[in-house]
Order: structure tokens, then C-alpha cells, then sequence
């Protein structure tokens, strides 16, 4: 009854989508708007939690070596810990903005998680390419989570921020247990998929 | 004609872009799982459903897009766009 990794890749995109269309929202309507009504404003910290806690299992049932286990294990902490922080400053159990540096973390847990369990070349096959340019994505986006503790207000800060996730969840996506990458596949891969 | 009649028109019309961006998010996250469904059929295990495994049948992208574009139209947007009237 285990899903294929594929399958896990896809419902993680469909997380983060939501996440990317909420958050696109609050962008555009502005914070203040978003958050008339209280769930709204938790859906980022929640969802974000919540990303957190689905990555034991994937850590639990999907580690087929010991960097695959101690990388989904410290991406699922540091979510974890994004997810709490945003929860708290939602409720105001904390007040200080510099608290969102957190999901700076979060951004360069999770990229460097993607890129040091990824063993193999970019153009090893399509789920390698995507773990590298997500990897690297995510690295280069931190700097997005930290302006928007500098510009909290900004507008096309929190579009980028909002994007971010679409882009992710678009990457997912296209994720695929064994496949070529623009004509790319090692005979070592295995048979593709459809 | 008045400045303060001006800033009033120049705060109508940038909410009414606003509700026009939310409103257009789902839609447009419909159309994109849709205009996927239409590239890539193979995608959709439902199309072909005789001896495909239960997440086969249960996790089907273009569908998940499509269903997220719902959720966000009729679930999220309403709401946003009654408090941007407000």
C-alpha cells in the first residue's frame, strides 16, 4: 500500500501549490485583508507544520541509504520549526519579524537537503536534473525570506515569495521515479516509465 | 473635480485590480490542470483505469492542479474578495 516516491513528489507538489496560490493571495490583497478571518492566516504556518510532519514518513519508508535518512530528517525539522515560528508570530505568542528568519532556514535546510541526498549528475535522469535545479532554487531563494523580514509590506517581495512555491510545486510535478531529461537517461537507470 | 474625489476613484480602481487578480487565480490554475490533461492524457490513469494500483488511481497530477484551482476559486477567493469590498 506504499506509494511510489513519484506519487509522494506529486502530492508535496500539490501542498506547495496551495501554499503558492494562498500565499499569491495575501500578496496581492495585502496581509492586513488576509487576514480578516482567522484561517486564513493560518494556512501558511499550518501548511507549512504540516509539510514538517509528512516528511517523517517519507524520511520512515522511503530511506534507501543513511544521507537519504539524515536529509529528509533534518528537512523535516527545520519545517517543522518554520511552520511553529509562523504559528506563534500569527498568534502573537511571538512579535519580533526577524522570527521569519526561520523560514530562511527552512529555504536553505531544504535546498541543501535536496542537493547533498542527490548522488548522482544533473543529467543522470529526470529526478536527478530536478533534485539538483531544486536544490539550487531553494538556495538562491533564501534571499527572498530574508528581504520580506526587511520589507514585510512589499508586494513584489511576497509575489516572489508566493512564487517560489509555484515554482517548487511545478518542479515536483514533473518529478519522475525513472525518466529522461531532454534525451538524457543513464543505461544504468532501468526501464522509464510512461 | 475634487483630489479627494481623485485618491477616491485611484482606491477603487486598485481594489477592483486586486479582486481581479484573486479571482483569476483559480481559473487560471484550472486551465493550466486542464491544458495538462490535454498534453500529456497518458497522465490520467482514469482515461485507462483496468490494471493500475490504487495510487495510480487516487494521485493523477493534471487532476490535483485542477482540483487545487477549485478549492482555491470557491473555497479561498470568495471570502478574500467579500473582505476586499469591505
Amino acid at each position: 500500500m506504499q506509494p511510489p516516491s513519484e506519487h509522494v513528489h506529486w502530492l508535496f507538489a500539490t501542498g506547495f501549490l496551495i501554499l503558492g496560490l494562498c500565499l499569491l493571495g495575501e500578496a496581492i490583497v495585502g496581509t492586513e485583508v488576509w487576514r480578516r478571518r482567522a484561517w486564513r492566516a493560518y494556512i501558511w504556518p499550518g501548511v507549512l507544520f504540516g509539510l514538517g510532519v509528512f516528511m517523517w514518513p517519507v524520511m520512515t519508508f522511503f530511506t534507501n541509504s543513511t544521507i537519504h535518512m539524515l536529509a529528509h530528517g533534518s528537512w523535516a525539522e527545520v519545517l517543522m520549526l518554520a511552520g511553529a515560528t509562523e504559528l506563534a508570530l500569527v498568534r502573537g505568542k511571538l512579535v519580533n519579524p526577524w522570527w521569519r528568519l526561520t523560514t530562511l532556514a527552512a529555504f536553505l535546510g531544504s535546498g541543501t537537503a535536496l542537493l547533498v541526498h542527490e548522488q548522482n549528475a544533473w543529467f543522470f535522469q529526470r529526478s536527478s536534473f530536478l533534485h539538483h535545479l531544486m536544490g539550487w532554487t531553494l538556495v538562491i531563494a533564501a534571499v527572498v525570506p530574508l528581504a520580506r523580514c526587511v520589507r514585510p509590506r512589499s508586494v513584489a517581495i511576497g509575489s516572489a515569495f508566493a512564487l517560489t512555491f509555484v515554482v517548487i510545486s511545478v518542479m515536483l510535478y514533473c518529478d519522475r521515479d525513472v525518466a529522461p531529461v531532454f534525451g538524457h537517461l543513464s543505461p544504468t537507470v532501468g526501464a522509464p516509465h510512461r | 473635480m475634487s483630489t479627494q474625489l481623485v485618491s477616491e476613484r485611484t482606491a477603487v480602481r486598485r481594489r477592483s485590480a486586486r479582486a481581479r487578480a484573486v479571482s483569476a487565480l483559480g481559473p487560471a490554475t484550472m486551465l493550466a490542470g486542464v491544458a495538462w490533461a490535454f498534453l500529456q492524457p497518458y497522465r490520467l490513469t482514469l482515461l485507462h483505469p483496468h490494471g493500475q494500483s490504487f495510487w495510480w488511481l487516487v494521485v493523477e497530477p493534471p487532476l490535483l492542479v485542477l482540483a487545487v484551482g477549485l478549492l482555491f476559486h470557491f473555497v479561498v477567493a470568495p471570502g478574500v474578495l467579500e473582505d476586499l469590498e469591505e
